[in-house]
């Protein structure tokens, strides 16, 4: 009797998960298969390909236009990601483990930058850009994007860091260890995950930004693929984007499904220490 | 886990922070040190690395945000159209007139705030259901999670066209599927798809927000009630929601203000077309179509009050659970 009740309660549970599931895929599967449809069956209505074809991807790998936006993205998340997690780690470092007066404040003003509406930035930032020169250039779209995640990577970070036993750096030392020696062997593998996870919470941030990289860039520059991917009109006037911009969106979410497949449950930890601790 | 010692017994994670400090002092030293003269070689440098610490992140957050909005500020007071560069000239609040008494504005503000509503308490309903899945789930839970982060990670102008594709007539699965006309050309069926594309995304950070909110309802609790006779409803709102309130009006104050700013799916799936446009739509399309700095701050510096406004009701209604306040710190 009592196996009888579990195994319903599993299935139920299972009936749910697949709901999730589903609603959360095909979208994504829809524009996969888009991607792969042939520019004649494009206009089926059908859910799956009925051809199969590469050819979207071949087009798009071999258009200037495409591969610059990808380089774009690419480097300009990489080098935010990288700026935010450092100057977010220092001052997650001091808000967890040193007392110093000021520290509520930083927290209050990295909350407040959280919920700021990124919109209101837009124009002032247009012409102080264009007035610097960093105007539809990478530091141009970099600053903003560093902004914007710190207070993400900080939040993170010194939730991360609370659960550090730091006490072991001390016992580090008193076995013999330089303090350099501690930090390096003791700390820092401790640290890393959470570093780890900060990084890719913010590169995802970066890779989806769209408000500041359509208003602060006008040319093959600076401007990331999610922008070119708005801008696509085909090689010709005549021919239809759409198979292209399905290849260019898949491409571009790969990264993404990987993270997601292999980071899981540290993305999931990462959320959720973050936003609720403060 | 430390040796410490709370002065007053303020803020005890503070101090227990502080007790690990790398400084390691004798606590009964400490305490006196602290009690007498607060600012010791050891406590200045502290202090001192501290600030150096925080300081470049800082300075970068208050660099890029602060002085644009005070900029914005300046240029809304003044006549100053990029077009026209030689008729730049300080109008006072004119700008300001010009945007109120806009229609355009009302509508887009409108649409702004019927998006938001609608779709946070959408949100709300639907996360609490997957925070429930992905909490409590039997099966499968390390692949409900993953599932669930897929939209929260997903470009937003990716799925945004994957939903435009859908509901295009021919090629779309959706519109072949529920309508004969083309729904993204009137304003009620498109008003509804980006919502529909904006609580697809959104819906799993809100789960996620709320899943650490259900973390915290002790085990025993529930286990208690259910003894004493409470059903599973009973369960749910006399016991999880009183303790996951805090949690709640967190993840609703991230999501309404994070609703508020829509933008990316408008600009994909109706480019503001047929009176869809949301506020940021409007700013972006004074700025860069219009190349109307005045108008184009005007419009910042409402939103930004706007925006202002609605985090101040939120955290004056709710009070201390506002994060970052002690009681989310300290759990």
């Amino acid at each position: 009797m009592a196996v009888d009740t579990t195994t319903r309660a599993k299935l139920r549970w299972g009936l749910l998960d697949v709901i999730v599931v589903v609603f959360a895929l095909i979208p994504v599967l829809w524009i996969a298969s888009l991607s792969f449809k042939t520019p004649a069956t494009l206009t089926d209505g059908r859910f799956w390909p009925r051809e199969w074809t590469l050819d979207n991807y071949r087009s798009i790998f071999t258009t200037d236009q495409f591969l610059r936006a990808l380089v774009n993205s690419i480097g300009i998340a990489l080098i935010a990601t990288a700026i935010a997690v450092v100057l977010g780690a220092m001052a997650a470092y001091a808000i967890s483990r040193l007392d110093f007066p000021g520290k509520r404040l930083l927290v209050g003003v990295s909350l407040l930058i959280a919920m700021f509406p990124q919109v209101s930035l837009v124009s002032p930032l247009f012409e102080i850009e264009r007035q610097l020169g960093l105007f539809d250039t990478w530091p141009g779209l970099i600053l903003p994007y560093i902004t914007f995640a710190l207070p993400l990577a900080i939040y993170t970070l010194s939730a991360f860091f609370k659960q550090i036993p730091w006490d072991l750096e001390k016992a580090a030392k008193m076995d013999g260890a330089t303090q350099g020696q501690a930090f390096r062997r003791v700390i820092a593998p401790l640290a890393a995950p959470g570093l780890f996870t900060t990084a890719i919470l913010v590169f995802i941030f970066c890779w989806n930004d769209f408000l500041f990289a359509v208003t602060l860039t006008s040319t093959e520059r600076a401007r990331t693929v999610p922008v070119a991917l708005s801008f696509f009109t085909g090689e010709s006037q005549f021919e239809d984007p759409t198979g292209a911009i399905c290849a260019a969106a898949v491409v571009i979410t790969i990264p993404i499904i990987l993270f997601v497949l292999f980071f899981q449950r540290r993305i999931v930890s990462g959320l959720t220490s973050g936003a609720v601790k403060g | 886990m430390s040796i410490n010692v709370t002065p007053a017994g303020a803020d005890v994670s503070a101090d227990a922070e502080h007790g690990t400090g790398r400084h390691a002092a004798v606590p009964a030293q400490r305490a006196r040190r602290r009690a007498k003269t607060p600012l010791s070689e050891n406590k200045k440098a502290e202090r001192r690395l501290g600030w150096l610490l925080c300081a470049p992140a800082a300075l970068v957050m208050v660099l890029v945000t602060a002085y644009p909005i005070v900029y914005s500020v300046w240029l809304s007071l003044q006549r100053f159209d990029l077009r026209f560069p030689d008729q730049r000239e300080f109008i006072g609040l004119e700008n300001y007139v010009t945007v109120l008494t806009n229609e355009f504005w009302w509508t887009a503000f409108g649409v702004t705030m019927l998006i938001t509503v609608v779709t946070v308490a959408v949100e709300l309903v639907l996360g609490m259901g997957l925070a429930l899945i992905m909490h409590r789930t039997l099966v499968g839970r390390g692949i409900v999670r993953t599932a669930a982060l897929i939209p929260y990670g997903i470009v937003t102008v990716v799925a945004a066209f994957s939903w435009r594709y859908a509901w295009t007539p021919g090629t779309g699965y959706l519109a072949n599927l529920f309508s004969d006309g083309a729904p993204l050309t009137e304003r009620a069926s498109s008003l509804a798809i980006i919502m529909l594309a904006e609580i697809w995304k959104t819906t799993p950070f809100m789960a996620l927000l709320l899943m650490a909110g259900l973390a915290l309802v002790p085990e025993d609790l529930l286990k208690a009630a259910s003894t004493d006779g409470a059903t599973a409803w009973q369960r749910f709102t006399k016991v999880m929601l009183p303790v996951m309130k805090p949690a709640i009006l967190v993840a609703l104050l991230f999501r309404t203000l994070d609703a508020f700013r829509v933008f990316d799916n408008i600009f994909v799936l109706t480019a503001g077309g047929n009176e869809t446009s949301s506020v940021s739509m409007l700013a972006y399309n004074n700025l860069i179509r219009g190349l109307n700095l005045g108008i184009g701050s005007t419009m910042s510096v409402l939103i930004f009050l706007t925006v202002a406004i609605i985090a101040f009701v939120f955290v004056k209604l709710f009070g201390t659970a506002a994060p970052g306040s002690d009681d989310g710190e300290r759990r």
